[in-house]
């Protein structure tokens, strides 16, 4: 590996590997190690056995779970939205043709200790349990309002500085009572705390607007996510993949792994005593352990149930929020889960994930209301995770640092963190309306 | 043989040391060209070919390079009906390549998969390092089928696809594809405008 590289990209997260396959594709020679023997690092998805090793080293799973290749476990479990950027890049990259997606069945919110199906459709609007009637009407209003919102026509801004204005403010405009508030901003805007409120109320409609928009994106889907076939880990082989095919060089098993610097300038990557050059180095945090600080910390607990979850209709896949004040938290409570349809476990087994951001000092206990909901529990893996955010841009260093997986339940801070590293290494934006990248494929 | 007009989608991956040849028997059955001084695979890894009297469109996975340096994923291996592991008959070294790749199939690939052995370059049969009696020993007691090919003068190529495409189950044993699965497009479907909900 004694050679010179324009880029070298430590771990194959999903943020790693859509970077090595932008920077291949435009052009850059580019060397991606991992220190592990998969793909994926923090967002692989694993089998049954990798699942034991990380878990439980030195057991060997259950005979009863069934083979161990039909798992494929989320390590951050989150859907993808139907209209979200991440779909976007898939696209313009087209690197959907080595990978399969499905719809997630549905989409659902805990509402008074009870789990009830989010509306998809006017006709489950007027019979959802979810509001009263009046509160329907006005919640009636309210979205339309959202609906019709141009940013560039003020006819449709009815007088209102979204720029400026508060969520709090808007939401009193439409005299919104606050279980509904707490409806849309949690289970539609799908923020994960009420921090939004105080902030001004442009991005919230925009949120709001990508659910609805993904609810409608396909036909016949009764949910604003789709999932891939497989698990979320055919991501970033599929991106590794996309890198590859443009000259990208792979090389995993590399435990020791260490960024070369000269005059605190990354100049390279040293593995098995030979270092390749490079102008850059690219990587998720775990990489650069000095040019990280700490910003919060996830818990996450992966579940095999032999069931699906109860009260979502028999759900193939689910996904269901806790809204904070339902649950007197902070942030919201997630829980997801996938079967045999997505070809993540054997026929008659589901997984359900639970997650949160921690708030106390014992986290796992924080995931009791969403664990509640799952009925029998198979197995149980509970995973807490230190998220951290790189210190410094990468322009005097060299090093251009991921950030964490957040805590939200789709990819839409993902991309947004992949788009601005992209930027900040090569001082453009990237164009997600053009699909060049697809016709040089050809 | 399938019915006329049901062609029947297969996935095929290549496999093989670097310079068996892998990317110019492709290029040789899909396109019909041979370059001599073939670039390792850059930019086009993902290639189809039907072969209408067969009934079968083949999805061809090439390496990308990721074999070098043993860092295929697993998503190459997934869901492939068949496989052709190439080896060089003037390079023993690639002989012995291709004999862990035919273990590294067994291992991830799906127990049903079609493999074929490809004695690739054998134009060059002067400098031969491979006996055709090994090979086919070899093959024989791997259950792969063996054809000693080259992507140079064209000479068995078209019959190692046509013999995969010959022995792949037909549709109803193969693989299906997913029931409700999504292609993901460019352009939002055009659909009735419906609004937001309680309208």
């Amino acid at each position: 590996m004694d050679e010179s590289y324009d880029a070298i990209v430590l771990g194959t997260g999903l943020k790693e590997c859509v970077l090595s396959g932008l920077l291949s594709v435009d052009g850059l020679k580019v060397l991606h190690i991992d220190r592990n023997n998969y793909y994926g690092g923090e967002s692989a998805s694993l089998s049954l056995q990798q699942l034991f090793e990380r878990f439980r080293p030195g057991q060997q799973p259950p005979k009863s779970l069934g083979p161990s290749r039909d798992y494929n476990v989320d390590m951050v479990p989150k859907f993808i939205m139907n209209s979200g950027e991440l779909v976007r890049v898939l696209v313009h990259t087209d690197v959907t043709k080595y990978l399969e997606f499905k719809g997630v069945d549905g989409s659902f919110v805990q509402n008074k200790g009870r789990v009830e199906k989010v509306p998809a459709t006017d006709y489950e609007a007027l019979r959802s349990p979810l509001l009263g009637l009046f509160e329907k009407r006005r919640m009636r209003s309210f979205l339309l309002f959202v609906q019709e919102y141009d940013e560039t026509n003020p006819k449709t801004h009815k007088g209102y500085d979204l720029r400026r204005m508060p969520m709090a403010a808007l939401y009193k405009e439409y005299g919104l009572d606050p279980m509904t508030v707490d409806f849309i901003g949690h289970a539609i805007a799908l923020h994960r705390d009420d921090g939004y409120m105080g902030e001004p109320a442009l991005s919230t409609v925009k949120k709001i607007r990508l659910y609805y928009d993904s609810l409608m994106r396909f036909e016949g889907t009764s949910s604003p996510y789709i999932y891939p076939l497989y698990g979320l880990g055919e991501l970033p082989q599929a991106f590794a993949r996309l890198s590859a095919v443009y000259g990208g060089t792979y090389m995993l098993s590399k435990p020791d792994a260490q960024v070369a610097y000269e005059n605190g300038v990354a100049v390279g990557v040293t593995a098995d005593g030979e270092t390749a050059k490079a102008k850059l180095v690219v990587g998720d945090p775990s990489y650069f352990p000095d040019k990280v600080q700490k910003t919060s910390r996830v818990v996450r607990a992966a579940c095999i149930l032999s069931h699906p979850i109860p009260n979502t209709n028999n759900s193939a896949s689910a996904q269901i929020i806790l809204p904070q004040k339902q649950v007197n938290r902070r942030s919201d409570i997630y829980v997801f889960s996938c079967s045999a349809s997505h070809n993540v476990v054997p026929k008659d087994k589901w997984l359900a994930f639970v997650s949160t951001t921690v708030e106390t000092s014992n986290p796992e206990a924080e995931l009791a209301p969403g664990l509640a909901l799952l009925g029998p529990i198979d197995e149980k893996f509970v995973d807490v995770v230190d998220v951290y955010d790189p210190l410094e841009s990468g322009q005097r260093d060299k090093c251009f640092i991921s950030k964490g997986y957040d805590a939200t339940s789709h990819f839409e801070t993902t991309v947004e963190d992949i788009l601005e590293i992209y930027t900040r290494i090569t001082g453009k934006v990237l164009d997600l309306s053009s699909k060049d990248v697809s016709q040089a494929a050809q | 043989m399938a019915d006329v007009g049901s062609i029947q989608q297969a996935k095929l991956v290549l496999l093989g040391d670097m310079g068996a040849g892998k990317s110019s028997l492709v290029l040789r059955f899909v396109k019909g060209q041979f370059f001599d001084y073939q670039e390792s695979t850059i930019g086009a890894a993902f290639l189809t070919k039907t072969i209408p009297e067969k009934g079968v469109k083949f999805e061809i996975w090439d390496t990308a390079g990721q074999e070098r340096y043993h860092s295929l994923a697993p998503m190459y291996y997934r869901g492939a009906a068949a496989a052709v592991v190439v080896f060089d008959i003037t390079n023993a070294e690639s002989f012995a390549k291709a004999k862990n790749w035919v273990k590294e199939l067994q291992r991830q690939g799906n127990p049903n998969m079609i493999m074929a052995l490809a004695g690739n370059k054998a134009d060059l049969a002067a400098q031969r390092a491979v006996t055709t009696e090994d090979a086919k020993a070899y093959a024989d007691e791997n259950s792969l089928f063996f054809w000693e090919t080259s992507a140079k003068t064209n000479v068995n190529v078209a019959e190692v696809f046509h013999d995969i495409a010959e022995r792949l189950p037909r549709a109803s044993a193969a693989p299906q594809p997913p029931v409700g699965g999504i292609t993901l497009t460019e352009t939002v479907p055009e659909r009735t405008k419906k609004s937001a909900c309680c309208s």
